[in-house]
């Protein structure tokens, strides 16, 4: 079994506890009375089970490496920005930029998520529960973007090949975002995911948007001349 | 018979505004181009030393020691750069650059003693492995951000804007986005490329203090970390650095250097990099901040004197990029019906965009490449960044300094009434600082 480590934030100094989970190359930590604070679980690099039992700040799990990270509260600004890989998991809901320009990896938040979720990701797979807020995928380059509720305005602007599906209502598409298929293949895939994720819906109840490719190049006449 | 004394222009539209016009309405379409303003602006011409006279001794010249060594982050960082001349090799992203011209860079870089930065798109093996000091930037797009590269960096640059286009994104056309462009972007090759203006996840002073602190806490406190603003309001953008809590302050001014941007935003957005220098070690001074955040000045660096003069002025050290592409070849009369093609010559050549470089530093392409040899560019930067070092220290002795970082404002004068209100040199002959009673 496993020995759990706990860290009590009224007693050590977030430095003190990202040390020691930088430190580690195994195990399981519980950090508890995080007060909301910011960067907890930032910068992870091997395969440790971390839970924070409360909320937490800005840049919760951010540029997570292996590790699983569970959140048990809510997360502020730029929860697992540029996650790389491994797991982080709010259980309650997300400020803004959650998993922005994640590269890897899976994010998975229970509640809803504010505005821009899955800014400029570039492979990571994000899966929200609830609703997400306007400019969600914006110009995201690579990955899955889940919605299991609503979203908002500008959905997928200037969104180049993530995909991104939404089982409620959409409030508005931003430019260069467009309602795609939803072919079997698809369908397979999201449930899989969705599976993955822990959150039970019908993957055929989801419509599928992507990129109309119409921004992908400039009108360059004037590209040869002095 | 025509008498060509009765042939005028017009003031307001000269032969380049009509032609600009005229392909303007052919196209329809702005003009996009490579590197910095084109056009005069005050700088550091508009100065000079006064040098050494009977109320200053001079240093002499090769036997007299004039340190030019600098230590920047030691603000918050564990481990700060020591750099062994002030001058660095400002952000250039692979991509922009060919993987042969950011090896020349860190070559050159390292045999001198001072540093490299990367640029969009991520870190290179090329650069890590010849730059023995590597800047790594944190840039909106997050393009190949990797926290494995941010821990073998030596520092960090959290890239707010840049001279060239204060407020703009970044582009990359599509002839530069190769296989390996576009698989370390995450993005399909051959595309234009657009970068965000904005970062992903902050917005503001009070959002940038936090993630500075992020930053500081994956790398465990290590790095000194930079913030680089384009110079638009350099008081308030230096002061509002320094409350984030930045080691290092990198202001560029209007002459810097871009990879691609509209011709517009280049000569119309930004203030020069006389001003900024004024302005962002006012902010310093005024927080009692001068010296404990250390302030690099970039921004059409071309001299000795250039360097010398941003440090008097109370820079700690400066940043070159278009300078240091010019020392690897760029815009050199070599093969000059290449740069004919382009419909330009050696000298006036802005074509960095087009992936089109004829002598093989701003491209992608292998044949172009392969014009640049790595290893002699790389000697050509050193010898370069020694001119220069050599030319400020020749300077500092003549006023009789025994470390650059001695230089001071007092050591100046201004040949011209902008130069003078820029700067808040003194009018040379006299007195006279504009706006001062």
């Amino acid at each position: 079994m496993t020995q759990n480590t706990e860290f009590d934030l009224t007693k050590h100094t977030v430095r003190e506890l990202n040390a020691a989970l930088h430190a580690a190359e195994e195990g399981s930590f519980t950090v508890l009375n995080t007060g909301g604070a910011h960067a907890l679980a930032c910068g992870l690099n091997a395969p440790l089970e971390v839970t924070l039992k409360g909320h937490a700040g800005y840049y919760a799990g951010g540029m997570n490496k292996e590790a699983s990270v569970v959140v048990e509260g809510n997360v502020g600004t730029g929860c697992a920005e540029n996650i790389m890989s491994g797991v982080v998991r709010v259980m309650g809901d997300a400020s803004q930029s959650l998993g922005a320009s994640g590269h890897g990896g899976l994010v998975v938040c229970e509640g809803s998520a504010s505005a821009r979720a899955g800014i400029s990701m570039k492979g990571v797979d994000i899966v929200v529960g609830g609703d997400v807020g306007h400019m969600s995928g914006f110009m995201a380059q690579a990955g899955r973007l889940v919605v299991l509720g609503d979203a908002g305005a500008d959905l997928g602007d200037s969104i180049y090949e993530a995909e991104i599906f939404v089982r409620g209502d959409v409030v508005s598409l931003g430019a260069d975002c467009e309602q795609k298929p939803m072919d079997p293949a698809h369908v397979d895939a999201l449930g899989a995911l969705l599976r993955q994720a822990g959150l039970d819906a019908d993957p055929a109840s989801f419509t599928r948007y992507g990129s109309a490719r119409t921004l992908y190049n400039f009108h360059i006449d004037n590209a040869g001349e002095g | 018979m025509s008498d060509k004394r009765s042939i005028r222009g017009f003031a307001t539209f000269p032969e380049d505004v009509i032609s600009e016009i005229q392909r303007a309405a052919n196209t329809g379409v702005y003009d996009i181009r490579g590197l910095g303003a084109r056009r005069q602006v005050p700088s550091f011409d508009d100065l000079v030393f006064l040098g050494a006279s009977m109320s200053r001794y001079p240093l002499e010249g090769y036997r007299e020691a004039c340190g030019v060594d600098v230590v920047l982050g030691d603000r918050f960082a564990k481990k700060p750069i020591e750099l062994k001349v002030p001058i660095t090799i400002a952000g250039m992203s692979f991509g922009a650059l060919g993987a042969n011209a950011k090896e020349a860079l860190g070559r050159g870089a390292s045999a001198a003693g001072t540093s490299t930065t990367t640029g969009d798109g991520g870190m290179t093996q090329e650069e890590r492995g010849h730059s023995n000091l590597l800047v790594y930037q944190v840039l909106p797009s997050r393009y190949g951000m990797n926290p494995d590269d941010l821990r073998r960096a030596d520092a960090i640059e959290i890239v707010v804007g840049q001279g060239a286009k204060p407020g703009g994104g970044g582009m990359l056309l599509g002839q530069k986005i190769t296989e390996r462009v576009a698989g370390m972007r995450t993005l399909p090759e051959g595309i234009d490329q657009r970068s965000a203006c904005r970062h992903p996840d902050w917005t503001g002073p009070d959002d940038l203090e936090i993630k500075i602190n992020e930053l500081r806490e994956i790398t465990d406190w290590q790095k000194p970390i930079y913030v680089k603003v384009g110079a638009a309001r350099p008081y308030y953008d230096t002061a509002l650095s320094v409350k984030s809590g930045a080691d290092v302050v990198v202001v560029d001014g209007m002459q810097g250097g871009t990879a691609a941007t509209q011709d517009v935003f280049i000569e119309h957005v930004g203030i020069p990099t006389l001003p900024a220098v004024r302005e962002a070690v006012r902010a310093l001074k005024e927080l009692d901040m001068h010296r404990k955040v250390q302030l690099i000045v970039s921004g059409g660096i071309r001299t000795g004197a250039d360097v010398a003069k941003a440090m008097a002025l109370g820079a700690d050290a400066v940043s070159i990029g278009s300078a240091a592409m010019i020392a690897l070849n760029c815009n050199r009369p070599l093969y000059v019906e290449d740069y004919e093609a382009l419909g330009t010559a050696p000298g006036a050549c802005a074509h960095c965009h087009t992936g089109r470089c004829p002598v093989g530093v701003a491209t992608q392409d292998p044949e172009l490449e392969a014009r640049l040899d790595p290893e002699m560019a790389g000697r050509r930067v050193a010898n370069y960044l020694q001119v220069m070092t050599l030319e400020a220290q020749t300077l500092a002795r003549a006023n009789g300094k025994s470390h650059l970082r001695n230089l001071e404002p007092e050591d100046l004068a201004a040949l011209t009434v902008e130069g003078a209100s820029m700067s808040q040199e003194p009018l040379a002959g006299s007195n006279w600082v504009p706006g001062r009673p």
